[in-house]
C-alpha cells in the first residue's frame, strides 16, 4: 500500500472516483492549472481534460449553484470551496437548495454532490483562513457533514461522499493535510459514513474528537497514560447523521467524558453531544461532561496556538474529569 | 458599446503630448518616492518571508501606479475600501511604513494587535484606510453604505472601493454597483484588472468584452485605463471623483495593469502563467515609465532615482528593525474587541486560560505555514 499525506488521499480518491465514473466532475476556483491553493486537485485537468476539471469565477454562490443544478440532472458534481470560511457566499445554496430539495419536492429532485473545503486553523490564517464553521451545517437537516482525520479515511470517506445519494459537506482538516502520513489502500473502496472510528481503546475516559484534534487528543491521551489514566479516543468522523448509539455506547463505557473541538464553544458540535449524554444515558456519568474548544471569539492570528485547543488544555480536561 | 482603447496620458517613452499636469513638482516627486517605497515594502517583505521573519506577503510589483495614481485624486477626508494589494493607496496618504510593518508582524502595537493575517491592514488616520477582510468583494456594498452616509449629510466625500478582476464575480459587485447606481451614491468603484485572479485568467473570469463594459447594465459610466500610467490613472479617478462629489453618481474604472510576481508569497505563478506575457509586461513597468515622464521634466536622473530608492529602503528597514522588536500581543487581546464591554462569558474564558497558563505553562507556537 502506498503511504500518502492527507491531502494527496484526496487527489488519490477525485482521481479514483473520476475514472470509474465518467459522471463526476470537479470544479472550483483554482483548481485547474495549478491544481488547486493545497495541490488537491493536481494534475486532473492533465489527466481528465478541462471539461471534467476546471477553474470557475470567483463566485462561491455560483459555484454551489451550478453543482446542484448539474447533480439534479444527472452528474455528480464535487466542488472546492478555497477555504471553508469563503463558503458564506453559497451558504443561501447550500442551506436553502442543496439540503432541502429532496424534501420540497417528495423525491423527485435530489442533489447528490459533494462540497469539497478545507477548514480549521494552526496554519497562520488568521480570522479568514481557520475557521471551523461545521455547526453552522449541522443545524441544517438534509446535509451529511463529513469530517476525515487520516489518509486511509480521507479516501474512503470522499469515495463514500461521492457514491451518496445526499449533498455532503466534506471538511478536511488542512492543518494536516501534510502533517499526518499513512498508508492507503489502492483504486476503489469506501468508508462508510456515519460510522465513528475507535482511535486508541482505554477504559477511564472518554475522548470526542475529529478532524485536526485527534492527533491532539492522542497525544495527550499518551501524556494521561504516563499519569495512569487510561483514555478512550473516538474520532466522530461524520458529524451529520451521527452515530448516536455508538456514541452513547462509547460514554457510557467509562462514564467521564472529553469533547474536544477546535470551534467555538456555544452552540458548538460538542453541546450537542453534552446533551445526547444527559438526555440517555446521565446515570452512567462519573462526573460532569467537560468541553475543550476555541474561545468565543474570532480566530486570532498571531496567538492562534492559544486559541486551539492543544494536548496541554484536552489533558488538563482529562485529568479533571478523571478525578472527578 | 465598443470600449476604445484605454485611456493613457504618459506614452512609453515618457512623453505626454501637451497633456495639462494639474501636480506640482513637489507632489510628483511624492507620487514617484511613493512608488519607491511601495516597491521597497515589497521587496523587504518577499525577503522577510523568505526567511520565515513574516508568514505571508502579497506582492506589488507591477502595480504600483495604479494605486498610487488613483489615491493622489483622492482628499484625506475621503475613504478607501482597499484591497489587501493597495499598499500604495495607504503610504500615499502618509500612512507611515512602519505601521504597516507592526502588522506585517502581528505584534502588540499592530492596529488590530495581531488578529489578522499580515497585509490586512486598518487605518482612520491620516485617512479612512478601511479594515481590509478576505473575503473577497463584501467591502464593495460597504463603501456604497459609507457614502450614502456622506450623501445624506451634504458632506462633499467619496468612498473609493477597490477590487480585482477575480471581484467582479462577488455577489458584493452586484448588490454594490446596483445600489450605488440606484442611490447615485458618491462612490468610484476601481477595479485593477491585473490579469489574474490567483490562478484564473480574465477569459475566465468574464465573457463581457472588458470590465469596464458591466457599468453600463447597472446605470453609470464605465472607463477603461492603462493602469501603469499614473498621471491616466490621477485624471480618470479625479474626473469620477469630482463626478461623484458633484451629485452625478458613480464610476467603474478599470485599470489594466499586471501582477508582475506570484499572487501571494505562497503562490508559484510558474504553473499558470505564460512567461512571454510576463517579459511583454515587463516591457511596461510603470515606475520606469514614470521616471522616463520626471526625466522630460529634468526631475529625475538615475542617481537620483537611486538615491532616493535607497532611502526608501533605509526607511522600510528601519520599521522592520522596530516592528520586529515589538513584543507580540498579550493573551488578552484574544478577548478583546469582539464586544465594546467583555461579556461574562468572555471574562470566564479568558481567566481560565490564564489560569491553565500559570498553572501548567502556556501554549506552544506551532509550526504552521500559510500555504495560499
Ligand atoms: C469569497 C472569497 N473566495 C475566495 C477567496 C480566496 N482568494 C483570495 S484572493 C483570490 C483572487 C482574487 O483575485 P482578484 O479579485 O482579481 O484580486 P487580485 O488578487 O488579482 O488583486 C481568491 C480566489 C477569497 N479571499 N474570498
Amino acid at each position: 500500500m502506498p503511504t500518502l499525506t492527507l491531502v494527496q488521499a484526496v487527489n488519490d480518491a477525485l482521481k479514483t472516483a473520476m475514472r470509474r465514473d465518467p459522471t463526476v466532475i470537479h470544479f472550483g476556483e483554482d483548481v485547474g492549472p495549478k491544481g488547486g491553493v493545497f495541490l488537491a486537485s493536481d494534475g486532473l485537468t492533465k489527466e481528465f481534460g478541462k471539461a471534467r476539471n476546471f477553474d470557475t469565477p470567483l463566485s462561491e454562490d455560483g459555484i454551489i449553484g451550478t453543482a446542484i443544478g448539474m447533480a439534479m440532472n444527472g452528474l455528480k458534481p464535487v466542488a472546492e470551496i478555497q477555504f471553508q470560511d469563503f463558503i458564506f457566499p453559497a451558504f443561501d445554496q447550500i442551506v436553502s437548495e442543496a439540503a432541502k430539495l429532496r424534501y420540497r419536492s417528495g423525491g423527485q429532485y435530489t442533489a447528490p454532490m459533494v462540497i469539497r473545503t478545507p477548514y480549521g486553523g494552526g496554519i497562520r490564517g488568521g480570522l479568514y483562513h481557520s475557521q471551523s464553521g461545521e455547526a453552522y451545517f449541522c443545524h441544517t437537516p438534509g446535509l451529511k457533514v463529513v469530517v476525515p482525520s487520516t489518509p486511509e479515511d480521507a479516501k474512503g470517506l470522499l469515495l463514500a461522499s461521492i457514491e451518496d445519494p445526499d449533498p455532503v459537506l466534506f471538511l478536511e482538516p488542512k492543518a494536516l493535510y501534510r502533517q499526518v502520513k499513512g498508508e492507503v489502500p489502492e483504486g476503489f473502496y469506501t468508508t462508510p459514513l456515519s460510522t465513528l472510528r475507535t482511535v486508541r481503546t482505554g477504559k477511564d475516559v472518554t475522548v470526542f474528537c475529529y478532524g485536526a484534534m485527534v492527533p491532539v487528543c492522542s497525544k495527550a491521551a499518551e501524556q494521561a497514560a504516563e499519569k495512569g489514566i487510561d483514555c478512550l479516543i473516538v474520532d466522530l468522523r461524520t458529524l451529520l447523521p451521527l452515530d448516536e448509539e455508538g456514541v452513547l455506547e462509547a460514554a457510557r463505557q467509562t462514564g467521564r467524558v472529553v469533547i474536544v473541538h477546535e470551534a467555538p464553544r456555544f452552540c458548538g458540535f460538542g453541546a450537542e453531544i453534552s446533551a445526547m449524554i444527559a438526555e440517555n444515558i446521565i446515570e452512567y456519568m462519573e462526573a460532569p461532561v467537560a468541553r475543550v474548544t476555541g474561545f468565543d471569539t474570532p480566530f486570532p492570528n498571531t496567538l492562534e496556538h492559544h486559541y486551539m485547543p492543544d494536548a496541554r488544555r484536552v489533558l488538563d480536561a482529562i485529568e479533571h474529569v478523571a478525578k472527578f | 458599446m465598443t470600449i476604445a482603447e484605454p485611456l493613457q496620458v504618459i506614452a512609453q517613452d515618457g512623453s505626454t503630448a501637451g497633456f495639462q499636469v494639474d501636480l506640482s513638482n513637489d507632489a510628483l516627486l511624492h507620487c514617484y518616492r511613493t512608488m519607491l517605497l511601495v516597491r521597497a515594502f515589497d521587496d523587504v517583505c518577499l525577503k522577510l518571508q523568505r526567511s520565515g521573519r513574516i508568514g505571508f506577503s502579497i506582492p506589488n510589483k507591477g502595480v504600483e501606479a495604479c494605486q498610487v495614481g488613483a489615491a493622489s485624486a483622492l482628499e484625506k477626508t475621503d475613504w478607501i475600501f482597499p484591497s489587501y494589494r493597495d499598499f500604495g493607496m495607504a503610504l500615499y496618504h502618509g500612512v507611515k511604513p512602519v505601521e504597516m510593518m507592526h502588522n506585517m508582524f502581528g505584534n502588540d502595537r499592530d492596529s488590530a494587535r495581531g488578529r489578522q493575517m499580515p497585509v490586512h491592514f486598518s487605518f482612520v488616520q491620516p485617512i479612512h484606510f478601511v479594515s481590509i477582510s478576505s473575503p473577497i468583494g463584501t467591502h464593495i456594498p460597504q463603501a456604497v453604505g459609507a457614502a450614502y452616509a456622506m450623501k445624506l449629510r451634504g458632506e462633499k466625500q467619496v468612498c473609493l472601493a477597490s477590487f480585482g478582476d477575480g471581484g467582479t464575480s462577488s455577489l458584493g459587485f452586484h448588490s454594490g454597483l446596483n445600489f450605488a447606481a440606484v442611490w447615485k451614491a458618491p462612490v468610484v468603484f476601481l477595479c485593477q484588472n491585473n490579469g489574474y485572479a490567483i490562478s484564473c485568467p480574465s477569459e475566465e473570469q468574464t465573457a463581457s468584452e472588458s470590465y469596464a463594459v458591466k457599468a453600463k447594465a447597472y446605470g453609470m459610466p464605465g472607463v477603461i485605463v492603462d493602469g501603469n500610467d499614473l498621471l491616466a490613472m490621477r485624471k480618470v479617478v479625479k474626473e469620477a471623483c469630482d463626478r461623484a462629489r458633484a451629485g452625478g453618481g458613480p464610476t467603474l474604472v478599470e485599470a489594466k495593469t499586471f501582477r508582475m510576481g506570484g499572487h501571494s508569497t505562497s503562490d508559484d505563478p510558474t504553473r499558470y502563467v505564460p512567461k512571454e506575457l510576463v517579459e511583454s509586461w515587463a516591457k511596461k513597468d510603470p515606475v520606469a515609465r514614470f521616471e522616463r515622464f520626471l526625466a522630460s521634466r529634468k526631475l529625475w536622473t538615475p542617481e537620483k532615482g537611486a538615491l532616493l530608492a535607497e532611502d526608501c529602503t533605509r526607511e522600510i528597514t528601519a520599521a522592520v528593525g522596530e516592528a520586529e522588536a515589538t513584543p507580540a500581543p498579550v493573551l488578552e487581546s484574544i478577548f478583546s474587541d469582539v464586544y465594546a464591554t467583555l461579556p461574562p462569558h468572555l471574562r470566564r474564558q479568558g481567566q481560565a486560560a490564564f489560569d491553565l497558563a500559570a498553572r501548567v505553562g502556556d501554549a506552544a507556537a506551532g509550526g504552521g505555514k500559510f500555504p495560499l
